[in-house]
């Protein structure tokens, strides 16, 4: 069963799993863990043994196993030295002579792209004003997304103040962190209930994705952002009832113009009653909402929505971050979104075709500056909360992204890996060995949503107190004092265009 | 009392809890050793049983109040711990495996090996040792070892009416 066939059609596998025979006790949790194939035993051998081509460097055998044998090593950088026609231009072009079809991928983008977080430094307090140490004092991360009033009228009764302006729907969070669009299907129940689980214990939200909400997980409702996407799956009244908010999903950072793909392997009888489509059959999303054409077609559909939720609950519309983004989302503001999400192109998705998730679309950092400072030059920038996603990695980035302008941040990558995710980008296999990106109901029982919800609230808890951290030393008590605040950071090695599309001072330059 | 409860739900067969339960029952306490090199082999006193796909619990001893495999041991081995536990006094278990018959969890493993040189029997033919094998939910650990290794929590240990 190793070698079935001597001629093979070239795949240069990326990745060799090394054994060390004399720690391998063939307990075989390496073989049972391994859902790609890689791991088998050989029992008239006594021997385990490794199909290098399909392992997928996930490195779930190595990490369970009992005596630290496995080493797996990347393969395939002993390719003829060449910048043009590297290992892995010659695999993708093998893989389409194979086949003949699209590449494909998941995870966010794993091309050298400009990471501008590495490239903005952020200010501290120092002798002309103090810094505050929130161990000792109190620190407020407290955010609310939804439109502002322009002004705010105060009635004064009996000396009791009170507010007479009536206040447009809120979303409230403890943290400004919120879980990004993941739908059911492309992750399993487990990991979805796990998001949910870690939302409602850290008071923030977390979004449905176009999947549907699963009716077990109704009651979280309160803590879940919904979407409305252009499949319009699992959409109904009871769905956009138990929300939060509602999402209207335009586009995603992964892949900006096409929509979402799930492959009907995925569709079993669950995922097909919550997205009410039959059990098997391919989940394409059409690429644009075949009701909107305009920013009045949107707006159309902001306020049915709305009027479907009787005005109580506020409306978010995503797009992903492209050329032309600024003016898309001062449309989307006027058309009466009270959220705008955007997402770069270093977003995360379940599938993408490789060649669309590595090239199309703009960091989410230059598109964030430009559709805040559009967005206040324009005088509306309180008509809605502006949030980002796609490629946030630590607490640093989100207070950055917070100056930067924007209210709070999506992510979605990190929750999954502190729940095991290695980025192996093999989530549109449906086999995911970490249990996250699989339906299987053999791999999905890996997450025991209990761990999850406790590792992911860690996470959440960890970066909030490094932004406590931060905030202190800029001499800060609260978040609402760093929003837009650029004048706290500094560019390091940016050009002067960079800096003027990022709204920043070069390092060096005072205030 | 106190025994492990499994959770089959997240149960996902990667059958470490049978590995830290060699390795605690071994007599080097190192898992290499406890496989590669001790003779007899240690057995597991957990087993993880499966139905392929989906389905898969690890199963062990649940010291049973009314306990069929004390009433069915003919040599009095199979007893009753004060703390409640069920074990097996090996010095007095004749391997007649009654209690294995009797388990209704199927909880029992049937422990067979050989002692090599001169037997008690045969001349030269070597010891043949049997012996019955359960949990004895590791005496010298506060928690189980199968319950510390699980790496899904999939185990409590814990008292339940």
């Amino acid at each position: 069963m190793f070698f079935t066939m001597l001629y093979k059609t070239p795949t240069y596998y990326e990745f060799k799993v090394d054994r060390d025979d004399a720690r391998c006790i063939r307990c075989q949790v390496c073989v049972r863990q391994c859902s790609y194939g890689s791991t088998f035993y050989d029992a008239e051998e006594d021997r385990i043994y490794n199909i290098d081509a399909n392992c997928v460097g996930c490195h779930r055998c190595d990490t369970f196993c009992p005596t630290d044998c496995i080493t797996i090593r990347r393969v395939g950088e002993n390719f003829k030295e060449n910048a043009n026609w590297n290992a892995w231009a010659i695999r993708n072009l093998n893989k389409q002579a194979n086949t003949g079809g699209i590449l494909l991928t998941g995870m966010g983008s794993d091309r050298p792209h400009r990471i501008y977080w590495d490239n903005i430094v952020v200010d501290a307090s120092q002798v002309t004003n103090p810094s505050i140490d929130p161990l000792r004092e109190p620190m407020e991360l407290k955010t609310y997304l939804g439109r502002k009033p322009d002004s705010i009228e105060i009635e004064e009764r009996e000396g009791k103040v009170s507010l007479k302006t009536r206040l447009a729907p809120q979303l409230e969070l403890n943290v400004p962190i919120m879980f990004s669009a993941m739908s059911y299907g492309a992750i399993n129940y487990n990991v979805c209930e796990a998001l949910a689980m870690a939302a409602e214990n850290m008071g923030t939200y977390c979004n449905t994705g176009e999947g549907g909400l699963h009716k077990n997980l109704y009651k979280y409702g309160k803590n879940t952002i919904v979407q409305v996407a252009s499949g319009r799956f699992g959409v109904h009244l009871d769905y956009l009832g138990v929300s939060a908010a509602v999402e209207i999903k335009i586009g995603q950072g992964a892949k900006p113009g096409i929509g979402g793909h799930l492959p009907g392997e995925k569709v079993t009888e669950e995922v097909s009653k919550t997205r009410m489509i039959p059990a098997g059959s391919d989940a394409l999303s059409p690429a644009p909402h075949h009701d909107i054409y305009s920013i009045e077609d949107l707006r159309q559909l902001i306020y049915a929505l709305k009027e479907a939720t009787n005005y109580e609950k506020p409306v978010s519309v995503k797009i992903a971050a492209v050329h032309n983004a600024a003016a898309i989302a001062s449309g989307i503001v006027r058309a009466g979104a009270d959220i705008v999400a955007i997402d770069g192109i270093r977003g995360s998705t379940g599938a993408a075709p490789l060649m669309i998730r590595d090239n199309v679309g703009i960091p989410a950092e230059l598109a964030l500056a430009q559709v805040d400072e559009r967005l206040r030059n324009e005088g509306i920038r309180n008509w809605a909360s502006v949030v980002i996603a796609g490629g946030i990695r630590n607490a640093s980035d989100i207070v950055k992204a917070i100056a930067l302008g924007a209210d709070a941040v999506y992510i979605a990558t990190p929750a999954l890996v502190s729940i095991g995710c290695t980025v192996c980008q093999k989530c549109y296999l449906g086999k995911c060995a970490w249990g996250i990106a699989t339906n299987d109901p053999y791999l999905a029982r890996r997450q025991n949503p209990e761990i999850a919800a406790e590792r992911m609230s860690n996470l959440l808890t960890a970066w909030s107190r490094e932004i406590k951290e931060m905030l202190g030393g800029m001499g800060l008590n609260a978040i609402e004092s760093l929003r837009g605040n650029r004048e706290r950071l500094r560019g390091v090695g940016l050009s002067d265009r960079e800096l003027k599309i990022l709204g920043l001072k070069h390092a060096g330059e005072g205030m | 009392m106190k025994i492990v409860y499994p959770k089959e739900e997240v149960c996902m067969a990667c059958r470490l809890c049978e590995v830290a339960c060699i390795t605690e029952h071994s007599r080097s306490k190192d898992t290499i050793k406890a496989y590669k090199k001790e003779k007899p082999a240690p057995l597991s006193r957990t087993l993880v049983e499966e139905i392929f796909p989906g389905l898969s619990v690890s199963v062990n001893c649940r010291h049973c109040s009314d306990a069929p495999c004390i009433e069915a041991c003919i040599t009095g081995a199979m007893h009753r711990k004060p703390d409640g536990r069920v074990v097996v006094n090996e010095y007095k278990c004749v391997g007649c495996w009654m209690c294995v018959m009797a388990c209704p969890f199927g909880a029992i493993k049937r422990n067979q090996y050989k002692i090599e040189g001169q037997g008690a029997r045969g001349k030269g033919q070597g010891l043949k040792i049997k012996l019955s094998s359960k949990c004895d939910l590791c005496p010298d650990r506060s928690i189980p070892a199968c319950v510390e290794a699980c790496p899904n929590r999939v185990m409590a240990y814990e008292e339940r009416n």
